[in-house]
């Protein structure tokens, strides 16, 4: 519909640039691999969305009449529970499509909190320069030396298990990669003489760096929080695998699949679907991303 | 030169080869590393596993029960109050001399057996902090409060006093902790300068000495020819490290090891199939419950303890969790030990019944609890958050509200035996096989203070004059018929749900020859054979 | 050259320090300590707990036992794990090979596959080829590859029964520990059938642990060759009638290797990330597990130790990667 409009809008007078919406919509319909991205997180958002509605089952309540039924296709399975049941009889459709919350909000929460805290940092040691900078920067090394994952296990264990703390741990592992690039972005742009300008007109140091640099740095950030959602879900997903995410019986994926190992060479399903439904939401954020890339990287534009 | 060398290089290597071809090698999938060869210091049964081969005790359990059989003492007496116990020891007991650090000059003799002991007793003993001074079990088995003196009579012979009698002496001393080792080793690696090596290179007296250990991967033993039982039947005793359930079980199925412990349940059915492998069960020495905490609101009313216990469906939990790996339990204490009472009857799972006691205790609409589930496996609980889960959704069909919470492992079980919990669940495994091990440290009123593992805080007089007056009797009919009676009270007064003793599952090859299952749950490879 | 590697060295120094009072301090914040948690549902009474905690001088306040820790490494002493006793250095001596080696097999693996894949994408840009590549090399970046290993051990040991299911060789073949590295001490130890055997423990793990670094490295080698084939001085070898294939193997993809060398580099600490979950699933003896334990037993001098010293690998080998960014591209080395 909106591409339509789009399409048929007036077209501008030859001469003027379109306007920047229009021409980023522009490249990124061009990429098939982005759009169909783009469509598969709909979908998720959409069963998150209305999960109650569309999951033919409580996500945990247990049937004690049926433990690992297979799906329907399947000798002994049946249309009640379509994906099969896990093992203390809970739907497997159901979870996984309750599922698809948390994997929404781990990956968007995940990233405000990155971004949020990088962005201040980063603008902090842009503009504050000197100690400041050099122990922003620092501690940021030591972050991004010590291995990820066992800084995150670290982080959980000492805030407890659960899917905030997952997060959290998380968010901390990946905010270097913010405050690096908005710190990047900072001196890029204070070198410019916009900034200066800026700032002989007399605006003050709180205003420079949310009014004026900011939003100049924006495109680096945005990318690379489309591609951090991805891997957000899927640090969250190891941490739920090694036990220490989102806490049964809530039916995160990662979760789910640490709680289906036992039974790998038993019952496929309770081990396979969790799997897929990761695979798919990740590549479909990794997906868009890219496309936001090739959209908004004027470098690669041509 | 340098090829002639080659040639006997690999002549040797040869003959090497074909000298082992006849040898029989029994390999055992284990499941984890041990913490390392002092089995003093030592907590879980992996360590216990690997280094039980290698050294002997004084007494020693049957092989397949919990009676307790000579060891290193041929025999002993035990004086008529109880407190003093007489050990003679055998003679002409080797140690192993395949060490490359030490070579044993004299047989076994009393002087060993009192330096294994003080190792662990006295500050004053030289060794006390070598390697580690936490002999955990040494401790818990309340050895210092007990022992009065430990003296050499001659030779062959010890004594040891007891400040007070205490039925269960005998077992205690037949838990790995107890192992002997060598005086003569120990002296001469301070003199070296190397006191740790007496834990890293072990030298005992066992059934097989140690070759190789590479952590995370595989231990190595070799059959002691010289060991006082006469050589083990096996030759070479191999374990592979595999922690992964699954994983050992298709390591066993292909043949690439004969003996695996704790089968993943999932397997079960496919394991009862194959026909190369036979599938030893026996319900294990353990029990896990979920303990109300007696002191507190509603939990101070037995009706609400009751109806929480017929609330409850311990079958389905028993099936969902176990997945068959357990017995539903009706008792604290396990069926293979004695004293066990088959005769009472478990609360039926009957929600109705259970409603209508919670009204009559004054809980018509149900009430708010908390439900705490332990973060990690235990052998006698595979998945506390699952059986939480259960419970959880059994107790809102009586309008009790659970909600589940749980905390790091040991803070867990810090919290839960300061009594900050309103349910949750634990259990234990046995040491010795001893009832008092079970009723005595779980139900009595001295654990039910505070940092106790009475964690039902459930402090009953009447049970409680029972196991201590069990403690002091050597007739084991009398203490048999006071277990037997404590059972009854703690049925009627249900201080805890009590949820299932898991089965040891022990997937054996069909080619191995007398594989007896432990109750404690160890692995004892002395004895058996291969075909 | 020599000054440049002695400004990388020196700036390496405060990070080290802060990894190691990170490590150190992060911990000791996680609730319980190593003695409760070795004492299980049996506890341990107040009196003998405080005593050992003195023992292991963790009474102390952290920064002075810091400041003790510091002062031992210096010395080249890491401590004595407090689970096991073993000293942390020989722990970590004893598995860190197995990890080694799995990982080099995971980048080999990447390195073949992936840089013909991406300069084959590069070259034939749009082709069927290229998109197929880029799909596939975005898949595997997406992969969850804690549940890929369990499929593919599914699929390869379990159904189709062709590769073992765990370990790092046959129990059969009693391998003498050389190097640490079994593919090559199996072959000193002069057993047949060992060293296929090793091979064929490796192959799983090797491919799932490579599955994020050959994605990483087929996109990287496509856009980077696709940068470098669009130069004036690639025009002007094709015009001067070099042969496609030398044009592309050798001018192009030499300038194409630097990104790609540093993509690498940075894979290192990623690398170890995959190896924790990798060793979890494939029971591999490593030291990415063996840390994993430690922070669930509590044992502080080996997470401490094995933070450390995988902390010192990671900076080598970024290290490493500079350097050899100067050694291809001698223009960064002389702006420098």
């Amino acid at each position: 519909m909106t591409e339509a409009t789009l399409e048929t809008g007036p077209v501008p007078a030859s001469g003027a640039p379109p306007h920047p919406i229009v021409e980023f919509w522009r490249y990124f319909r061009g990429n098939p691999g982005a759009v169909g991205g783009l469509v598969v997180i709909l979908a998720v958002l959409l069963l998150a969305v209305f999960a109650d509605v569309v999951a033919p089952h409580s996500p945990v309540v247990t049937d004690q009449n049926a433990f690992l039924k297979p799906p329907v296709w399947q000798e002994g399975g049946s249309w009640t529970y379509p994906l099969g049941t896990d093992a203390i009889g809970r739907d497997m459709l159901s979870r996984l499509i309750h599922g698809a919350r948390y994997s929404l909000v781990i990956g968007l929460a995940v990233v405000a909190i990155s971004v949020l805290l990088g962005v201040v940092l980063g603008l902090i040691a842009g503009f504050a320069g000197g100690i400041v900078e050099i122990a922003i920067m620092r501690l940021m090394d030591i972050v991004l030396t010590m291995p990820s994952l066992l800084l995150a296990i670290v982080i959980v264990a000492i805030l407890g298990p659960g899917l905030m703390n997952a997060m959290l741990a998380v968010a901390i592992v990946v905010l270097p990669h913010y405050v690096r690039l908005t710190r990047a972005a900072v001196l890029t742009e204070l070198a410019r003489p916009y900034v200066t300008a800026a700032r002989v007109a007399g605006a003050g140091t709180l205003r420079l760096m949310f009014r004026t640099v900011l939003p100049n740095c924006m495109a680096p950030l945005i990318v690379q929080a489309s591609l951090g959602i991805s891997t957000a879900i899927l640090d969250a997903a190891a941490l739920g695998f090694l036990g220490l995410g989102a806490q049964p019986p809530a039916p995160e994926w990662g979760t789910m699949l640490a709680d289906a190992r036992e039974f790998v060479l038993r019952a496929w399903w309770v081990v396979t679907l969790p799997g897929i439904m990761i695979l798919v939401t990740v590549l479909a954020f990794n997906l868009l991303g890219d496309g936001l890339r090739d959209a908004l990287d004027p470098k690669l534009k041509r | 030169m340098t090829r002639t060398l080659l040639t006997t290089i690999s002549a040797v290597a040869f003959a090497l080869a074909a000298a082992t071809a006849g040898a029989k090698t029994l390999v055992y999938c284990s499941e984890g590393s041990p913490e390392n060869f002092y089995p003093a210091i030592n907590t879980t049964g992996t360590s216990f596993d690997a280094n039980s081969q290698v050294y002997s005790r004084i007494v020693d359990f049957e092989r397949g029960g919990t009676q307790v059989v000579p060891g290193l003492a041929e025999r002993w007496d035990i004086s008529e109050d109880g407190t003093v116990y007489t050990f003679y020891l055998r003679k002409g007991v080797k140690w192993h001399d395949t060490q490359k650090h030490f070579k044993p000059t004299r047989d076994l003799n009393a002087d060993d057996i009192i330096f294994s002991i003080e190792r662990q007793w006295k500050e004053s003993n030289p060794y006390y902090k070598v390697t580690s001074s936490n002999h955990s079990y040494f401790n818990d088995m309340n050895m210092p409060k007990l022992l009065k003196s430990v003296e050499k009579v001659d030779d062959y012979t010890v004594r040891i006093t007891l400040n007070q009698p205490e039925a269960p002496f005998l077992s205690d001393l037949a838990m790995e902790y107890a192992a002997i080792i060598s005086k003569e080793y120990a002296d001469a690696m301070l003199k070296a300068g190397t006191p740790e090596r007496v834990d890293q290179e072990p030298v005992g007296t066992g059934p097989f000495y140690l070759v190789q250990y590479q952590k995370d991967a595989v231990i190595r033993y070799k059959a002691w020819p010289k060991f006082w039982g006469g050589k083990a039947k096996i030759d070479d005793l191999v374990f592979a490290i595999t922690p992964d359930a699954s994983v050992r079980w298709a390591k066993l199925q292909k043949g690439e090891c004969h003996v695996m412990p704790y089968p993943n349940p999932a397997d079960l059915d496919a394991i009862r199939k194959d026909p190369n492998v036979q599938l030893l069960e026996q319900p294990g020495l353990n029990v896990g419950y979920i303990a109300y905490n007696t002191t507190k609101k509603p939990f101070d009313d037995k009706r609400v303890r009751q109806a929480l216990n017929m609330a409850i469906n311990k079958k389905a939990i028993v099936d969902a969790v176990f997945l068959g790996s357990g017995v539903p339990a009706k008792n604290p204490i396990p069926p293979t030990i004695w004293s066990y009472d088959d005769s009472i009857e478990d609360y039926p799972y009957d929600p109705e019944r259970a409603k209508k006691l919670l009204a009559e205790a004054g809980y018509p609409n149900g009430f708010e609890t908390d439900l705490w589930a332990m973060p990690v496996q235990r052998p006698y609980n595979p998945n506390a958050r699952r059986i939480a889960e259960l419970a959880q959704a059994d107790l809102a069909k009586i309008g009790v509200t659970a909600k589940i919470v749980s905390y790091e492992w040991g803070e867990y079980r810090k919290r839960a035996q300061n009594g900050e919990h309103l349910m949750a669940q634990l259990g234990w495994t046995g040491d010795n096989g001893d009832p008092d091990n079970f009723l005595h440290t779980l139900l009595g009123c001295d654990s039910a203070k505070s940092n106790g593992s009475n964690i039902a805080k459930w402090c009953f007089k009447p049970f409680d004059d029972l196991v201590v007056e069990a403690k002091r009797v050597s007739d084991q009919a009398k203490r048999a018929e006071l277990y037997k009676k404590a059972q009854r009270i703690f049925h009627e007064e249900a201080p805890w749900f009590v949820i299932a003793h898991s089965v040891q599952y022990k997937p054996v090859r069909k080619e191995v020859i007398d594989f007896k299952l432990s109750p404690f749950g160890r692995h004892t490879f002395y004895g058996v054979d291969l075909k | 050259m020599l000054r440049f590697v002695l400004t990388r060295v020196s700036l390496v120094v405060p990070t080290f320090i802060g990894v190691t009072l990170l490590a150190f301090v992060l911990i000791r914040l996680v609730p319980g300590d190593p003695i409760e948690t070795m004492a299980g549902e049996r506890g341990i009474d107040p009196e003998r707990h405080a005593r050992l905690l003195r023992e292991y001088g963790l009474d102390q306040p952290v920064l002075v036992q810091y400041g003790i820790y510091i002062g031992r490494v210096l010395r080249g002493d890491l401590g004595k794990s407090i689970v096991t006793s073993a000293p942390v250095i020989e722990e970590f001596a004893t598995l860190f090979p197995a990890t080694i080696e799995l990982a080099l097999c995971a980048v080999i693996f990447a390195l073949l596959l992936g840089l013909p894949a991406g300069v084959v994408a590069a070259v034939r840009r749009n082709s069927i080829f290229d998109h197929g590549v880029m799909t596939v090399s975005l898949a595997g970046y997406s992969m969850p590859i804690f549940w890929w290993g369990l499929l593919l051990i599914l699929l390869f040991s379990v159904k189709l029964g062709l590769t073992p299911v765990s370990g790092r060789i046959d129990l059969l073949y009693y391998i003498e520990p050389v190097t640490g590295f079994l593919l090559v001490d199996s072959l000193l130890s002069d057993q047949e059938g060992a060293f296929f055997s090793a091979l064929s423990h490796l192959v799983l793990p090797a491919i799932v642990l490579g599955t994020v670094p050959l994605a990483v490295i087929a996109r990287m080698t496509r856009s980077a060759m696709l940068e470098v084939l669009g130069e004036d001085y690639i025009r002007t070898a094709r015009a001067k009638g070099l042969s496609p294939l030398r044009v592309v193997g050798l001018h192009a993809l030499r300038n194409a290797l630097i990104p790609v060398v540093t993509v690498i580099g940075l894979q290192v600490g990623v690398l170890f990330t995959g190896a924790i979950l990798t060793e979890t699933i494939f029971s591999w003896p490593g030291v990415g597990k063996w840390l994993v334990e430690s922070i669930n037993r509590r044992d502080y001098p080996v997470l401490q130790g094995g933070i450390l010293l995988i902390g010192t690998v990671v900076m080598a080998v970024n290290l490493v990667v500079d350097v050899l960014y100067g050694v291809i591209n001698p223009r960064i080395r002389h702006t420098r």
